[in-house]
């Protein structure tokens, strides 16, 4: 194994701008993706199947709204502004997550007549899930120790997220054909987008050259294996290779959702950001 | 000697936080859920490394504020510094013994402290190990809802959390 250099703190990433440019590249990334995904989760709110989903729900886009929080504070440290402002005042060419994230939810608004596809939200979680495990796993061993850290911690929740999109696939796979049809068009559309969520971007190799997480191939290698596993078990075809949007989210480029949802769930924030909560 | 009077010590100031209680769980201090990792004095200034249970939390600011307010009321304490830290990461074993207890007198049940591959949960009321898992995800970040067939109760337990 290649010994990469370890960097302990946030004064030493910013003593070399290389580095520190690409650690800031890969930590947008990271808390966009939760972000925004967090965000399309809590808009299920109220509207989940029954009454303990709608609970294990809002609390698994609590849980991913709170990785964010942390990859946004690890950038406030690097000198790249207030974790609130970074979420909240930035425009939507700014934002690096992927474009499954921004997807809505369906058809209609949250207060308009919301027409949501719930084998979506189940394939979209379970898919965008088991990258971001193999992810984190990688992360574990970062350059970047406070990136190490956390990513430990994110860990043991996330564990309990796969858990609960598993029991959902399985039981949708495996009851009636309307359920399993629904399951495979709404997985269909996942993968068109997913293949993105292996892309650092156009900073890729000096972020992997910097150790702050494995190669892209190496990750997508460990999750094809897993994944095609996990398929046979729970009874589903395996649909091919990913696929990857027209629009490179990791280059800032977005689809209107994503302009729509940062109006809305930054509504409040911009009308005064140095109000106190 | 009116200068070791007013000293603050690292030993006071642990006495301090065991009145401290989990926001979420009041019975329990957040020293007897194994939350305080270190508390460090220099001169007027006091240092705590808070380890979150889940990062998520809402309650966490809450937190913080309560341990600088019980820590204001110290004699010679100028500045209180209180962060969350990952390393060492918080896990179910830290909770203490004592904390144990509380928690289920309050009905909630606490993992076993060396980890297990699977979750046995006896019901904080009979004993019976004839429960099962309700919902993966309860009231708060850090707890499960469980029932128990026995006695026919529901109640919680606290999400197994190891490295
Ligand atoms: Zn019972």
């Amino acid at each position: 194994m290649v010994q990469f250099l370890q960097v302990d703190s946030a004064q030493k990433a910013q003593e070399n701008p290389e580095y520190k440019a690409a650690l800031t590249e890969l930590l947008f990334q990271l808390a966009d993706d939760d972000f925004i995904l967090a965000y399309r989760g809590s808009e299920w709110l109220g509207l989940a199947p029954h009454i303990e989903e709608d609970v294990a729900f809002s609390s698994m886009s609590q849980d991913m709204m709170g990785h964010a929080v942390m990859h946004y504070e690890l950038l406030d440290e690097l000198g790249l502004g207030k974790a609130d402002d970074l979420a909240q005042l930035r425009k939507p060419e700014e934002f690096r997550n992927v474009i499954l994230a921004e997807r809505k939810n369906g058809s209609g608004e949250y207060n308009d007549a919301p027409k949501y596809d719930w084998a979506y939200a189940i394939a979209r979680h379970f898919v965008y899930g088991s990258i971001k495990q193999v992810k984190l796993e990688a992360l574990r061993e970062s350059s970047y120790q406070k990136l190490s850290f956390v990513s430990r911690k994110m860990l043991t929740e996330h564990r309990y997220h796969m858990m609960h999109w598993q029991v959902w696939m399985k039981q949708l796979a495996n009851s009636t054909d309307d359920a399993k049809q629904k399951l495979e068009a709404a997985l269909e559309k996942v993968w068109v987008d997913a293949g993105e969520l292996f892309s650092y971007g156009k900073q890729a190799a000096t972020i992997v050259g910097f150790g702050i997480v494995a190669s892209e191939e190496s990750l997508r290698e460990k999750w094809y294996a897993s994944m095609q596993q996990k398929f046979t078990e729970i009874g589903l075809n395996w649909p091919g290779d990913l696929g990857i949007p027209a629009e490179s989210g990791r280059d800032g480029q977005h689809t209107p959702d994503l302009a729509n949802a940062l109006q809305t769930l930054s509504e409040v924030y911009v009308l005064d950001p140095q109000a106190s909560w | 000697m009116p200068y070791e009077m007013s000293a603050v010590t690292e030993e006071k100031c642990w006495e301090l936080l065991e009145e401290v209680k989990d926001p979420e769980m009041p019975v329990v201090s957040m020293v007897e859920m194994g939350m305080i990792h270190q508390v460090k004095v220099s001169d007027d200034m006091v240092t705590v490394e808070v380890l979150p249970t889940f990062v998520g939390c809402p309650a966490l600011d809450m937190m913080k504020n309560d341990i600088s307010n019980k820590l204001k009321g110290l004699a010679g304490v100028k500045e209180i510094n209180v962060s969350f830290v990952y390393q060492p990461p918080w896990t179910s074993d830290r909770i203490s013994n004592e904390g144990r207890e509380k928690l289920k007198t309050l009905g909630i049940v606490t993992p076993p402290p060396q980890q297990d591959d699977t979750w046995q949960v006896a019901c904080p009321y009979c004993d019976s190990p004839y429960t099962h898992v309700e919902n993966l995800f309860g009231p708060a970040a850090c707890r499960s809802i469980l029932y128990c067939r026995h006695c026919k109760n529901p109640f919680e337990a606290l999400k197994p959390i190891y490295e």
